[in-house]
């Protein structure tokens, strides 16, 4: 991890008040980009990441040395072409891959921030990164996109900052987490909190992180990630290594070594404190609430042309929850675009290579570049 | 584009707002877009088009008119267009209905079963019509509420909706359809196209 402090990093000294009363100022915003600005400053796409993301989206991630988390999608020739674009992508605040999160330094104790750290929403991520425009003196983005939370930090963005992006597209996302949505997300915070390691989020100087924890709660919200289809397809009953089962309570079969690789992996990189933090701004996102009922009224004032994108088979942000973000836009007369993309991977289809969603953004955006 | 684009495209006013219900590929709302500066939106059921809509810059939303119209806002537009679907919807009664809450005037245009050849197709061969406007066999048309030009006339007066202007079509050639030509109209037209208003 010793990488880190190569992370290229924004202090911002403007002070932002947070949802929850407080204020932070001098915060660190780390980010990436990919492409060039051209001069006339109209050619910048902020990418908003998700829940388990970072700022890395193509290329090579300099920390795990793995592709980039939207490598299929954003890079040279691809549906969101660098040789074009000028992507940015920043780490959400309250994330661990450099920017102000649990996991940052706390100069006054010379310890980590841990559970000191405020309880921060969607909108306090998305102001945090509205700094960015002015860091690179853009004044309006071409365009802003991102899946799952980075689709609702879309959706917030656009009822900040209604003239400040000329598109947006938001994918696979909702406009209020349901309580389905707040119950997966529950479950995984339990099961980071039931790890004895977590010492109610003080584990940074005791040499041990609530590392069963966290990959516990990363198995269970990657099943959410796939479909019941992409699991028999890639899966069935098909065993791990062994011709038949042991009458044990070892990864017998494929899908149980899968989910535990996806587990192991994911500690390696990801903070459980952050992983707290995160899932619990997206269960208090509710952009309907926050304009009275009314999602209409979160884009009423904007010129903004969105397309909207939804997959078949996501069980987790399903095509009906898409849908009434278009209805609300066209009952504020908006313009907007809408598409179901057929595709059985359930929600992680935006992360993955499905030809027509990628056909679709690309043409989307070169048709109003 | 086809001549009954064209007549549609004549009948709206520039700098307007419209729907297309059913906007195919997309090319009558580029034509109202790129010639008369019209603001337009789309609703279209296969996702094929719609992808053809969005990579020529529209905005399309993929749904059903006979679930998604009532998404927009009563008469958030001036002009929706119906062309040639209203016979395949499961109401159509309700649909025109709705078209007219989202819009001022609706533009709708059908296939003409009252055309003689489709009479005679009947007549002589004593099967199901199979013409240029209705090309498909009767197990796996989309069609499930045909209609004459004269059936339309009758349903507007019937439901005291407006009728602003019949246009009939044949071989590109058009002509108003009015009250003392209807029965003729009916024989000879291949498209009706009427401008209609609640």
């Amino acid at each position: 991890m010793n990488t880190k402090n190569n992370i290229k990093k924004i202090i911002i000294k403007k002070p932002l008040k947070l949802d929850c009363g407080k204020t932070i100022n001098n915060y660190p915003l780390a980010y990436e980009t990919y492409g060039t600005l051209n001069e006339k400053k109209d050619n910048a796409i902020l990418v908003f990441h998700a829940l388990s993301g970072d700022q890395f989206v193509s290329g090579t991630n300099p920390i795990t040395n793995k592709s980039g988390w939207w490598s299929y999608a954003v890079g040279p020739d691809k549906a969101i072409d660098t040789n074009k674009f000028f992507v940015i992508c920043a780490n959400i605040i309250g994330g661990c891959m450099g920017s102000y999160g649990p996991n940052s330094m706390d100069s006054k104790t010379n310890k980590t921030v841990g559970t000191n750290f405020p309880v921060i929403t969607i909108n306090d991520m998305v102001n945090a990164q509205y700094n960015l425009l002015e860091f690179f003196k853009i004044d309006k983005l071409f365009s802003i996109t991102g899946g799952s939370m980075g689709g609702m930090q879309v959706l917030q963005f656009v009822a900040n900052f209604p003239d400040k992006t000329k598109t947006a597209i938001p994918i696979a996302c909702t406009a209020s987490h349901s309580a389905q949505n707040i119950a997966l997300n529950e479950l995984g915070r339990q099961a980071i909190m039931a790890d004895q390691n977590w010492n109610n989020g003080n584990y940074f100087n005791t040499g041990s992180s609530p590392n069963n924890g966290l990959a516990v709660a990363r198995m269970a919200a990657h099943i959410t990630y796939l479909s019941k289809k992409s699991l028999e397809d890639k899966f069935g009953r098909k065993l791990q290594e062994r011709d038949d089962i042991k009458f044990s309570f070892d990864a017998d079969f494929q899908i149980e070594s899968y989910l535990r690789h996806q587990g192991n992996a994911f500690v390696d990189r990801f903070d459980a404190n952050s992983y707290l933090y995160i899932t619990r701004a997206m269960d208090y996102f509710d952009l309907i609430k926050q304009y009275n009922g009314n999602l209409s009224n979160a884009f009423k004032d904007s010129k903004t042309k969105f397309f909207i994108i939804s997959f078949t088979s996501d069980w987790l942000y399903p095509t009906s929850e898409n849908k009434e973000i278009v209805i609300a836009l066209n009952a504020a007369g908006a313009d907007v675009g809408f598409i179901e993309i057929t595709s059985d991977k359930g929600h992680d289809s935006f992360l993955l290579d499905v030809p027509d969603f990628l056909r679709s953004v690309r043409n989307f955006l070169e048709a109003n570049y | 584009m086809k001549k009954e684009f064209k007549i549609i495209a004549d009948l709206i006013e520039n700098n307007t707002r419209v729907l297309d219900v059913g906007c195919g590929d997309g090319t009558l709302m580029k034509y109202l877009k790129d010639e008369k500066n019209i603001d337009t939106r789309g609703l279209e059921i296969l996702k094929n088009n719609v992808q053809n809509c969005i990579s020529k810059g529209l905005s399309v939303i993929e749904g059903d008119a006979e679930k998604d119209l009532h998404q927009f806002p009563n008469l958030s537009f001036d002009y929706v267009v119906l062309s040639q679907t209203l016979q395949a919807f499961y109401n159509p009664e309700k649909v025109i209905d709705d078209l007219l809450k989202v819009a001022n005037k609706a533009i709708v245009t059908i296939p003409n079963f009252g055309y003689w050849k489709v009479r005679l197709h009947l007549l002589i061969k004593g099967t199901m019509p199979i013409t240029k406007t209705l090309p498909n066999e009767w197990y796996n048309t989309p069609n499930l509420h045909m209609c004459t030009i004269k059936d339309f006339f009758n349903f507007c007066s019937k439901k005291n909706i407006e009728l602003y202007k019949s246009i009939a079509l044949k071989d590109e050639k058009t002509s108003t359809i009015n009250k003392a030509n209807i029965n003729i109209k009916n024989l000879y037209s291949e498209l009706g196209i009427f401008l209609i208003k609640k």
